[in-house]
């Protein structure tokens, strides 16, 4: 059941990606990295993240796309856009180098040097306690420094915001 | 049975096509999009680790890594949007000059 889930799932989040990258219409392509999005969201509770995966369905699929549909609208661009091209000829060497990467990563991942210490969360462990409150106190005990900073970065990021968005830059 | 390769793989593939898309689209939004789903194939590495080596640090970075995520977006499509305003495109062929 696990195993049928996850190659469903990484075959649509990988079919959707590929029309993300080759769809002329930018609103098509925001739609399908939400495809792309909620396929990982059901990953992440595959493996056992169930506070991780709710965020990624609020935060990314929910407000990070929905401001990018926004912006699409905004703008109001036609599909034509993209036919004049500086660099015609990238597009093959960019999927050749692609593909490079790809072999390069897999290299990597097929030998050893991926190993890490077990950790002492074990599924058992984390299901008796709940995820997100094992979550919620690493993140107001051990990183509680990391925690404040992101949210001055969210600040500083939303001012930044209304700056470039202001009328008369 | 699933094993970290398999996600290690899926990963990989959609961090590939993410570079893909930043070297061949000439849309910024797009662009953006591109990086965003390079973004979510390195979360996804992230948990499949957290997962498999019994962690919990992995699931935090994630955490983390939406919140920068969430701040590039804010700011990134507000440069677009600055950019779109001045110039009528984001063709990125167009944008050449730091200053108009």
């Amino acid at each position: 059941m696990e195993a049928y889930l996850f190659y469903i799932m990484a075959a649509v989040s990988v079919t959707a990606a590929v029309y993300l990258v080759f769809e002329k219409n930018p609103v098509f392509s925001a739609l399908y990295l939400i495809q792309t999005m909620v396929c990982i969201a059901v990953l992440y509770i595959l493996l056992e993240a169930q506070f991780i995966a709710a965020v990624q369905i609020i935060v990314y699929a929910g407000a990070i796309m929905v401001l990018f549909l926004f912006v699409i609208m905004l703008l109001n661009l036609n599909i034509k856009e993209e036919t004049k091209n500086a660099l015609p000829f990238q597009k093959i060497p960019a999927i050749f180098m692609g593909i490079v990467l790809f072999t390069a990563i897999c290299a990597v991942i097929k030998s050893k040097l991926l190993q890490g210490k077990q950790g002492e969360y074990t599924t058992a462990y984390v299901n008796s306690v709940g995820n997100t409150k094992l979550i919620g106190n690493l993140l107001f005990t051990d990183y509680l420094l990391p925690f404040e900073i992101t949210s001055i970065l969210l600040f500083v990021a939303a001012i930044g915001a209304i700056m470039l968005a202001k009328r008369k830059l | 049975m699933i094993t970290l390769t398999h996600y290690l793989v899926l990963s990989a593939i959609l961090f590939t096509l993410g570079v893909v898309g930043v070297l061949i689209r000439r849309n910024a939004i797009i662009i953006f999009m591109c990086i965003e789903l390079m973004l979510n194939a390195v979360n996804l590495s992230f948990v499949a680790f957290a997962h498999y080596l019994n962690s919990m640090q992995g699931q935090l970075f994630v955490f983390f890594t939406m919140t920068v995520a969430a701040a590039e977006a804010a700011v990134g499509l507000a440069i677009i949007v600055a950019v779109f305003r001045n110039k009528e495109t984001v063709n990125i062929d167009d944008m050449n000059i730091m200053k108009w």
